[in-house]
């Protein structure tokens, strides 16, 4: 089975540098870039069928597409920006940190080419505060490839320059947005921006933008140096690529394996041992906090886009977070939509005044002070906050899990009212 | 080429209509159409956001969807064939919920709530059916801070639509209101307390759909909306001529709002306009006519005493008859004053009350804007100008509704490139402004100081006026060779020159701006010059003068001289009588000079309602009406002649100046017969000066009626009409006559389908705010049913007509000791009446001189000294040195500011230190 974005990071995860990255093929998918049109390059990861991993799953040779071609009509003079959007911020999400941390140059491989296939001149790295590892070690490839000439002024030969920098995030989960993220780059709010005009056309200080997530990024070296079938091929199913899944909760054996496209659950759940001694599976959500539950009936949906969203849920991150039965769901509930809450930009009503509505009927749920009718409300509420009629889709994803417990965990709920307790305190 | 409108068929909630709605969106549509639809971050200047989602509608693909899918009406656009529901359950029901979260955290605070009874959020609560509170938590509270004079805080009412940033920072450019926090702590303040800075915040108080912020002088004298007596009105502060509605209860004025004119001031109103009025409850108010001793000896030394309206006009008829009169007329009162003031004496008595170079400025003005070479620009055409040239005028500062609508248009160039290339919606607002933002339309400022429109320029230089005119008329020569050249630019200038014409020439709608702020004529021809040369190129060219003062325009048209030659025409004469309308000389001279003119006379008799310099100086003062208490007509800048109504009657022996020259007329054997009411007054101006024959249409007569009925000055939902004299009489009052004009003082009457000049308020049911403005308009943002208010006297010339003005240009910099002083403008300080109300002149600067710091150094002088101005002729002064960015041989002095006195600016006059 190959893992290629994952093979050669070191187990305690130093990061590679790179002479050990181009002693394994590195930036040879870049050579084989700069040699072809953008358009071209476009083309090949369309022709890969690459999906957005940053949750989304929008094919990202499309994304590409959307920027108005040089000399086109569209186009007009001034910057085009390639974004790296690694402000992983979904809860139970850590995959991003892993490739930057381990291999950082496959990242800005993946993301020079990406500029050229847009054919931006500045980079951005807009990159999780607190991922201060991750920073260090992009910064020395930053460091190492502009000496060897990937980055900067006629990038490899050619008539290319292009300049990159690193932006430490502020810190909030809207910066994953990417609208959001580009109003936090450019100094002002992290609030989202309505779509359309997409960033493509007008992003960064209104400039053609594209905005990629890491891992999405981390995959474009490969799929430039294989090409399309050998990448098509990684997977056994529709989804082509790897996908790097997590798994945390009470499981034996939690962390992060790159896997192909498509694996069950229930393989990878094996991969993390089973629930722990004396643990029974409640339910568990596929894609990091903002994905429906999905229950143990559903272990053998497999995790790729298309499968996780006919089963009811998202992949999302492809990191999932487990419930057993030694957890209160409606706490897990309420942890999560705490966490939405917070962080809610505050820009639209249903989320700015949702979110904190839902945090706090769990919370008295929680605190045996319930009422029947709360669970009208947080149903209610869940309609109130669908897609298209939040601004953004924070508010829809973060009722993903709520409206999904609803359903799956009534009883639980219900007990909570009831007993005028939570039964698992 | 005209515009092709498109006509869309919609189908809503079954019904069919028929829409020019191409580049709108469905909110608007929905508003325009009649339909009642609920909304709050969307505003109609400030287009869409759609951050409050509650405009939401059911959209449906086709006739066969019977699902159909919510959407924000606001940020959707209208496309031919639409079928939505507002009525759909689904979508009332999301709308209801928005409501309710709206309220999660609002408090219930309405009944002492200032926005209560006029708030958009109670209507729109009522509206969307939201009724019992379901959220049992605790709410949300904030800290409220002190932001001035003008504007009340209350975050905890907040329902974070955003329209007070977008407003003040997007739209006005202020820098110091902030939108802080995240989640449901969101908050919108300045970062410590103090003084909202823009000259515009008081907008907010109609921009917040709730009681955030509200208006601190209401609040000093509250009354609730309803129980305003209002009339239209027309703001006195300066010469845009914005549309006002004051509201008047128990005698006093409360507060002052926006009235829509789609060709005026739009949805806004500066600072200055909106709490200027405060000087009409003044204690300085002239409340009854005043006389000094009958004893030409012991005049000067004795107090003024109160006196009877008969005896204070059979001492003026007796001073009038005495011998030669003349009067002084007035550029703040109305046209009907000054006219009654010329009959009264006679043209070739009639002087106005400014300095003879002052008015020969104003007649220039007049002129350009009269006779060619382009239209005066509407404030809604100059805000649809998509290139501007600035010549020497801080709009900013003398005319800031113009200035605000500049500020937008100098998007206009870029927004437009924009919209073409991203496919974007105009009313997509973030939308629009995340594409434009570094870019900068073809705006050029010439200026003598920095100015706050610079930061939306392309350019702005800095340039002494005789510069400014030079660059002016060089431009219209690089424009329109026949344009008479300049000669003597460097080669900076030279490609400063290119580069304007280059954009203006480039422009389809280009627009010149200038003024009399710097009291420079060169300046004004210069403008001229250049509009003319647009117009031979072609352009739908058109120009903006700022005229200082409310009435400057209608004025300069009937007087021949100013002061120089109203003192050249009393001199040597023994019995003079002067008769002075709501001037206070000692603006336009410096005492020294007003005293002798004072003492050249043998009687002077002031008619004013707030006393001054002059009132305080003459025989007989005799109490005039405000703005707020007479009607009358006004002749903006554009050359817009608009009527203002008496909100209140005048209180005892106080009336219309022009009633009282109409009384000395009659008492003095000078006249017979006296002119009724308002109208007989304007039927005489329109038989003199046939010219002038749009005043008369700027509104309805005396005798208009709606359906049989007066137009009621108070609401249906006045409470206590039969109690508010109770405590006097238990009988109620007859409600006052009114003799100039169809506007009565009683709820009774019929307000729906008034022309739009008669607007004393706006309301619809279910529409208790300003948004039910929506229901007066043709269509949103569009002009008021019926038409905008105003009538221009300037008709637009024909290209062909009229020449250029010579490039005469005096030298350069000035030499030696002396330096040229001009005026500086303030939005607050140089307005006589405003500095009288406390907010405003709280927010005033103190007088200063302002010069480079190269111009001080050469003198010896340092920034914080005193200085001593030491004109050519007339009164020495000091003021404190203030350093800026000015070109070398001027210097700045405020305006107007009280305390300061006055010099005729411009002038040259030595500057030196006072000691150390």
């Amino acid at each position: 089975m190959l893992k290629p974005l994952t093979a050669d990071i070191h187990p305690d995860r130093v990061a590679l540098s790179l002479p050990a990255y181009e002693a394994a093929g590195g930036y040879q998918g870049l050579r084989k870039a700069l040699a072809m049109t953008p358009v071209q390059v476009q083309q090949a990861v369309t022709a890969a069928g690459l999906r957005g991993r940053g949750g989304a799953g929008f094919p990202t040779g499309m994304k590409w597409s959307f920027v108005p071609i040089s000399g086109s009509a569209g186009d007009t003079p001034g910057h085009r920006y390639l974004v790296v959007n690694a402000d992983e911020k979904e809860p139970g999400t850590m995959k991003d940190r892993w490739l930057m941390e381990g291999n950082p140059h496959q990242l800005l491989e993946g993301a020079l080419i990406a500029a050229w296939a847009v054919q931006a001149d500045i980079l951005y790295i807009f990159l999780r505060r607190e991922y201060t590892q991750s920073g260090k070690s992009l910064t020395r490839a930053i460091e190492e490839a502009t000496a060897r000439g990937y980055i900067g002024q006629h990038v490899l030969g050619t008539g290319w320059n292009v300049t990159l920098r690193m932006h430490m995030s502020v810190g909030r989960y809207m910066c994953g947005e990417e609208s959001g993220l580009l109003n936090a780059l450019e100094g002002r709010r992290a609030t989202p921006r309505n779509k359309p005009p997409f960033p493509q056309v007008s992003g960064l200080w209104g400039r053609p933008t594209v905005v990629n997530n890491v891992e999405t990024l981390s995959n474009v070296p490969h799929i430039l140096r294989e090409g399309a079938d050998w990448y098509k091929a990684l997977s056994p199913g529709s989804d082509p690529g790897t996908k790097i899944y997590g798994v945390s909760g009470k499981v034996r054996n939690p962390g992060l394996w790159e896997l192909p496209m498509g694996t069950t659950i229930r393989e990878l759940l094996d991969l993390a041992g089973g629930m722990q001694e004396g643990h029974t599976l409640r339910g568990l959500i596929p894609g990091g906090a903002s994905t429906d539950f999905l229950s143990p009936e559903q272990l053998d949906v497999k995790l790729d886009f298309d499968s996780v969203t006919k089963a009811g849920s998202r992949l999302g991150t492809g990191t999932m977070v487990v419930l057993d039965d030694h957890t209160c769901p409606v706490g897990m509930v309420l942890s999560l939509e705490k966490f939405f809450a917070r962080e809610s930009c505050g820009f639209c009503t249903p989320c700015r005044e949702g979110l904190p509505w839902v945090a706090r009927t769990l919370d008295a749920l929680e605190q045996g002070k319930g009422e029947m009718k709360d669970l009208e409300i947080l149903a209610q509420q869940s309609q109130m906050l669908a897609p298209g009629r939040t601004f953004c889709a924070l508010a829809p994803g973060a009722v993903e899990p709520l409206q999904s417990a609803l359903r799956l965990f009534r009883e639980d709920f219900e007990q909570h009212v009831r007993e005028k307790r939570c039964p698992w305190k | 080429m005209p515009m092709e409108m498109k006509t869309y068929s919609l189908n809503i909630d079954g019904r069919q209509y028929s829409v020019d709605a191409e580049g709108k969106n469905l909110l608007a549509t929905c508003l325009s159409l009649g339909l009642n639809l609920p909304y709050f971050c969307w505003h109609p200047a400030l287009h869409s956001v759609g951050a409050c989602r509650q405009c939401a509608v059911k959209l449906y693909k086709d006739e066969a969807d019977t699902r159909g899918r919510i959407v924000m009406s606001c940020m959707t656009p209208v496309t031919d064939g639409m079928r939505l529901s507002i009525e759909d359950p689904e979508a009332r029901n999301f709308r209801s919920g928005i409501t309710e979260l709206l309220m999660v955290n609002h408090p219930h605070d309405c009944p002492i709530c200032d926005e209560g009874g006029e708030c958009h959020l109670q209507d729109m609560v009522v509206m969307t059916g939201h009724n019992y509170r379901r959220y049992r938590f605790t709410k949300q509270t904030h800290k409220n801070q002190d932001l001035g004079p003008f504007l009340n805080h209350e975050m905890n009412r907040c329902i974070e639509c955003y329209r007070c940033i977008r407003f003040y920072r997007d739209y006005a450019g202020g820098k110091d209101l902030e939108v802080l926090g995240a989640h449901d702590d969101v908050y919108f303040g300045r970062n410590e307390d103090g003084a909202l800075e823009n000259e515009f915040s008081g907008n907010l108080v109609e921009v917040c759909p709730t009681g955030v912020f509200t208006d601190k002088t209401l609040k000093s004298h509250y009354t609730r909306k309803w129980d305003l007596q209002t009339a239209p009105s027309i703001c006195t502060h300066c010469a845009v001529g914005c549309n006002t509605i004051p509201g008047e209860r128990y005698g006093t004025l409360r507060r002052v709002r926006t009235r829509y004119n789609g060709e005026v001031n739009g949805y806004f109103l500066c600072d200055r306009g909106r709490y200027g009025y405060e000087f009409v409850n003044s204690g300085r108010r002239i409340r009854q006519p005043l006389l000094r001793s009958e004893s030409p000896l012991l005049r000067s030394g004795s107090a003024q005493e109160p006196a009877t309206a008969e005896v204070a006009l059979s001492r003026a008829a007796a001073a009038v008859a005495s011998g030669t009169t003349i009067g002084i007329g007035s550029v703040r009162a109305s046209l009907e004053t000054n006219y009654a003031l010329r009959s009264l004496v006679g043209p070739e008595h009639f002087f106005l009350g400014v300095s003879d170079h002052h008015l020969e400025l104003l007649r220039l003005m007049t002129r350009i804007l009269r006779e060619g070479p382009a239209a005066s620009a509407s404030i809604k055409t100059a805000a649809a100008a998509d290139a501007v040239l600035v010549l020497g005028e801080d709009v900013w500062n003398t005319a800031p509704i113009l200035a605000l609508n500049l500020r937008q248009a100098a998007a206009n160039a870029p927004t437009a490139a924009a919209i073409k290339q991203k496919k974007l919606n105009r009313w997509d607002d973030a939308a629009v402004r995340e594409s434009i933002r570094h870019e900068k339309g073809p705006f050029f400022i010439l200026s003598v100081e920095a100015t706050q429109l610079d930061e939306v320029a392309r350019e702005s230089h800095r340039a002494a006026p005789a510069d400014i005119a030079r660059l002016g008329f060089a431009i219209a020569h690089e424009l329109d060779p026949a344009a008479p050249a300049v000669t003597g630019l460097t080669e900076d200038e030279q490609k400063t020159v290119k580069r304007i014409a280059e954009a203006l020439g480039a422009a389809a709608h280009p627009l010149v701006v200038s003024g009399a702020g710097l009291g420079s004529s060169q300046v004004v021809q210069a403008a001229a010059n250049v509009a003319r040369s647009l117009k031979a190129s072609g352009k739908d060219a058109s120009v903006s003068l700022v005229f200082p003062e409310a009435d400057s325009f209608g004025a300069s048209l009937l007087a021949e001289g100013g002061l120089g030659a109203a003192s050249a025409a009393i001199a040597g004469r023994k019995n003079a009588t002067v008769v002075i309308a709501e001037t206070d000389l000692l603006r336009a001279m410096d005492p020294q000079a007003a005293s002798a003119f004072f003492g050249a006379a043998a009687h002077v008799i002031a008619l004013d309602h707030t006393s001054n310099g002059t009132t305080e100086s003459a025989e007989i003062v005799l109490p005039a009406a405000t703005y707020a208490e007479s009607s009358g007509t006004l002749v903006s800048s554009e050359g817009r002649a608009q009527r203002f109504f008496s909100v209140m009657p005048p209180i005892g022996t106080m009336k219309a100046s022009w009633r009282w020259t109409e009384d000395i007329a009659l008492a003095s054997g000078r006249k017979t017969a006296a002119w009724q009411g308002l109208d007989e007054v304007i039927n005489a101006i329109v038989a003199e000066l046939p010219e002038l024959q749009g005043v008369r249409d700027a509104a309805p007569g005396a005798d208009y009626r709606l359906s049989g009925r007066g137009i009621p000055r108070k609401s249906l939902r006045e409470s206590g009409r039969t109690a508010v004299t109770a405590n006097i009489d238990l009988h109620e009052p007859k409600p006052a006559a009114d003799p100039d004009s169809p506007l009565v003082y009683t709820m009774e009457g019929a307000s729906r389908g008034a022309p739009s000049s008669l607007n004393a308020r706006f309301w619809s049911p279910g529409w208790n705010s300003d948004q039910s403005l929506s229901k007066f308009q043709a269509e949103v943002s569009g002009q008021l049913v019926g038409g905008d208010p105003g009538v221009r006297l300037v008709e637009p010339p024909s290209a062909a007509a009229g020449s250029y003005f010579p490039a005469a240009v005096p030298a350069r910099a000035l030499s030696g000791a002396e330096i040229l002083i001009v005026s500086r403008h303030h939005v607050f300080g140089s307005d006589e009446l405003s500095m009288v109300a406390p907010g405003v002149a709280s927010r005033a600067s103190q007088p200063s001189l302002i010069l480079s710091g190269g111009e001080a150094e050469r003198r010896g002088l340092k920034e914080g000294q005193k200085a001593r101005v030491t004109p050519e002729t007339g009164e020495a002064m000091e003021l404190l040195v203030v350093f800026a960015d000015m070109p070398a041989g001027v210097a700045s002095v405020a305006a107007g500011l009280p305390g300061q006195q006055a010099l005729p600016l411009p002038l040259v006059a030595r500057v030196t230190g006072v000691g150390l």
